[in-house]
């Protein structure tokens, strides 16, 4: 099985210890895990704001490097569902309507394609708050999210119960953003900054140790939120949990 | 730092871990009391924060949301309480929505009719009419806001009325009626205890449902001090309703004319429903000898047994509670009086014809996507600057003037939740997200904006670009957050830590650890 592996730019950048996990981790299931060189974001930047036209290059890019791949595989919810359901500024190719049908996030990757049982190299003994994206919540299914009526499931926190150790808290508002939100974290920052703080104090109240997610933006603006309020709560992407990372 | 197995204490003593109740004694070790004596609070001083105001609107100019939202944040007192007050809403919402196992069946029949009788509104419209003619009710057709002003004013000039009692509606909102009317000479009195409380203050409505929530106690208690003449150190709630009824009561009882909005307009029976928990609508329509009912044409449903599915969902989803108190009918004049329905368009058939956008005629006004956005819930619902806030506003309010609130589909984290909550299933996220597009193809989005834009999409789809931004000496931090975490104003900062630089990125530890790439076919720029 050829996996593509994206790494989104901001993870790239910030966070390369994630995607050094997200690939150790696909490793251990005997794949053929490429990283395409020329990879550089999803378009989703630009899509958001409105300003398809500008991403269309980008977009284009993605295909070419992600062409050819039985799956393309992303540590990130949000940019997985921008190249599935946002992809839309260059013509739907043969080509890109593949690229965008072949990519998961990592969870639903492990979770519906690998359909994975155990990790039992991972070992995680903390208190642990889940954080959903989202998009991964409601935009490609991550979990049942709590304003729909229909049966609890969440793949994620499957995943995290094959972890030794690991104990899940409870949220007192389970699926509320924590105003990241893209572009909008700078554009509409007074707004932004009071959701990241109301998050990062619910995950704190909940006695969390550990935040984990699977996507690395939000626990990026959640950690820049605690630091501020300096709650002494860590932070940590799904990939290296699952990889085995000790605290 | 801060090891797993640190005791709980350390982590409930931050100050911004305690509720007000933590005000209480400690022991000198840093435990709570939990005595009596632990648990006993001083006498606190009565709030008086001021309350944060609404959005500044100059004429079609852009609204500056996020401003109006930083004030609404800077105080304290308001934004929590608006926040847990709405959160609260939401909270029983779920629980009724818990309690009926065919919810998910209800929301989708709902939106199926919604959407059938969009799909046939002038047929519905017209047998709407003839079935409220045959009723005796006279039926009047306006265009826009403006005729449906002239329209009403005309029918109490001929009645020779001088006050005209009012339950709430959001379309005579839309319509500035209100306004209108003060030129008139003919007294308008609000029924709905928060409209009127915000008739008073001469403040628009900052919610569909609750268009008072965003108020404190104490800030009602300076209106009703100011304009009733109520004690203004009294703020208990008893107190100040009874002084409000007992004002406006003998108002109510000598009106000439009665005028209230509608929830759904039967076209099999040509009845108006009206929902309400006051029964404010009741007085409005059944107290005066002239009723007045102003209804915008998308709220038509084809038949009585309709209600059935929509009466379940509202109520539940705007309030969480099983069903409003009073659902009137009103379907012809009683003996003596007259009855008129003023259906108004006001953008709404131009609406019908927008193909990304239609969808959100489907509206029953139960403010659930208000209540669940967490935007809106830190921002009051004035600072949208517009008739409509929150989700639906975002989505609504572009419709009406595309400049002036260009802003607004951007005063959104395109979570989602909205969608979830909408009892006829609008896709009310997707729909902000295809405004964002039309109004940057219409050149509406800020100059700054934009230009961050294009010169993220010029970056980001040239590797070489893109690969030697980043690496530069300062790396990430200057260059790569221009489209993540940085832009002109800095503003990340702003209650939030900037994220630590690593050492190296993610492409220069794969390219350290791996062999050169120009053997990957897949890979379009590796040839030289």
């Amino acid at each position: 099985m050829r996996v593509g592996l994206f790494i989104p730019c901001y993870m790239d950048a910030f966070e390369p210890e994630v995607g050094i996990a997200t690939l150790e981790l696909l490793r251990r299931f005997d794949l053929d895990v490429t990283y395409p060189f020329d990879q550089t974001c999803c378009g989703q930047p630009m899509v958001n704001t409105g300003c398809h036209e500008e991403a269309a290059a980008t977009e284009a890019l993605f295909v070419r490097n992600f062409s050819g791949f039985d799956y393309v595989v992303a540590p990130s919810g949000s940019c997985t569902h921008q190249v599935r359901e946002h992809m839309t500024a260059i013509p739907q190719t043969p080509d890109v309507v593949a690229v965008r049908a072949r990519t998961y996030e990592l969870v639903e990757f492990l979770h519906d394609v690998l359909k994975v049982d155990a990790f039992p190299w991972a070992e995680f003994p903390h208190r642990v708050s889940y954080h959903n994206n989202c998009n991964a919540l409601r935009g490609i299914g991550h979990a049942r999210p709590s304003e729909l009526h229909a049966p609890f499931y969440s793949k994620p926190l499957d995943l995290l119960a094959k972890v030794k150790g690991l104990e899940v808290v409870e949220l007192a508002r389970p699926d509320e953003c924590c105003g990241f939100g893209g572009t909008f974290c700078v554009f509409e920052p007074a707004v932004s900054a009071k959701m990241g703080h109301d998050k990062v104090r619910d995950h704190a109240r909940a006695g969390a140790a550990y935040v984990v997610s699977a996507d690395s933006s939000c626990m990026m603006h959640q950690r820049g939120s605690a630091e501020r309020l300096g709650l002494p709560l860590k932070f940590i992407h799904i990939a290296q949990v699952l990889n085995g990372a000790a605290a | 730092m801060s090891h797993p197995q640190e005791p709980d204490r350390h982590r409930m003593i931050h100050p911004d871990l305690a509720v007000s109740d933590d005000e209480a004694p400690r022991s000198p070790d840093g435990h709570r009391l939990e005595h009596g004596a632990g648990t006993s609070r001083p006498l606190r001083p009565r709030s008086h924060e001021p309350q944060p105001r609404g959005a500044r609107v100059h004429g079609h100019r852009p609204i500056d949301q996020n401003e109006a939202a930083a004030r609404f944040i800077a105080a304290p007192e308001h934004e929590q309480m608006h926040d847990e007050r709405l959160w609260d809403l939401r909270q029983k919402r779920d629980r009724q929505m818990r309690a009926i196992p065919e919810w998910e069946e209800l929301r989708e029949i709902a939106s199926r009719i919604k959407q059938h009788t969009l799909s046939h509104l002038d047929t519905y419209l017209e047998q709407f009419e003839a079935a409220a003619k045959a009723n005796g009710v006279h039926v009047h057709w306006a265009e826009d806001g403006a005729a449906h002003n002239r329209i009403v004013h005309a029918i109490l000039r001929d009645h020779g009325a001088r006050r005209l009692i009012k339950s709430k509606s959001m379309l005579t909102e839309e319509c500035g009626f209100r306004h209108y009317m003060a030129a008139s000479g003919i007294e308008v009195i609000e029924t709905d205890l928060g409209e009127r409380i915000q008739q008073l203050d001469d403040e628009d409505p900052s919610h569909i449902v609750v268009p008072a929530v965003h108020k404190l106690r104490a800030d009602v208690a300076d209106v009703f001090a100011r304009k009733l003449g109520t004690d203004p150190d009294n703020d208990d709630v008893h107190y100040l309703a009874e002084r409000q009824r007992e004002a406006t009561r003998p108002l109510i009882l000598e009106a000439d004319a009665g005028l209230t909005g509608g929830n759904f307009a039967v076209a099999e029976t040509g009845s108006i429903v009206v929902c309400t928990n006051e029964g404010n609508a009741d007085l409005s329509g059944n107290v005066p000898k002239l009723q007045i009912h102003s209804v915008g044409i998308e709220k038509i449903i084809p038949q009585v047994a309709d209600l059935g599915i929509f009466v379940r969902l509202l109520s539940r989803s705007a309030l969480g509670s099983p069903m409003t108190q009073y659902t009137s009918h009103f379907r012809g004049p009683r003996p003596g009086t007259e009855m008129h329905v003023v259906l108004v368009d006001n953008g709404r058939a131009a609406r019908l014809g927008m193909e990304e956008f239609w969808t959100s005629l489907k509206c029953i006004r139960c403010g659930a996507c208000m209540n669940t956005c967490p935007v809106y819930r830190r921002s009051g619902g004035l600072s949208y600057g517009a008739t409509y806030s929150g989700p639906i506003g975002l989505i609504l309010d572009p419709t009406f003037d595309k400049r002036k609130y260009s802003t607004l589909p951007f005063s959104s984290t395109l979570n989602g939740s909205c969608s979830n909550v909408c009892p006829v299933k609008i896709n009310i996220h997707e729909q902000i997200f295809a405004w964002r597009k039309v109004l940057a193809e219409a050149r509406e989005l800020p100059l700054v904006k934009r230009a961050m834009m294009s010169a993220a999409g010029k970056v980001l789809s040239h590797p070489a670009l893109y690969r030697t931004a980043i690496r530069t000496a300062d790396s990430a931090l200057k260059v790569l957050p221009r489209f993540v975490v940085y832009n002109p104003l800095n503003t990340w900062t702003q209650g939030r830590e900037m994220p630590p630089v690593p050492k190296s990125t993610f492409h220069d530890w794969y390219a350290a650890n791996h062999p050169a790439p120009a053997e990957d076919p897949t890979s379009p720029e590796a040839k030289p």
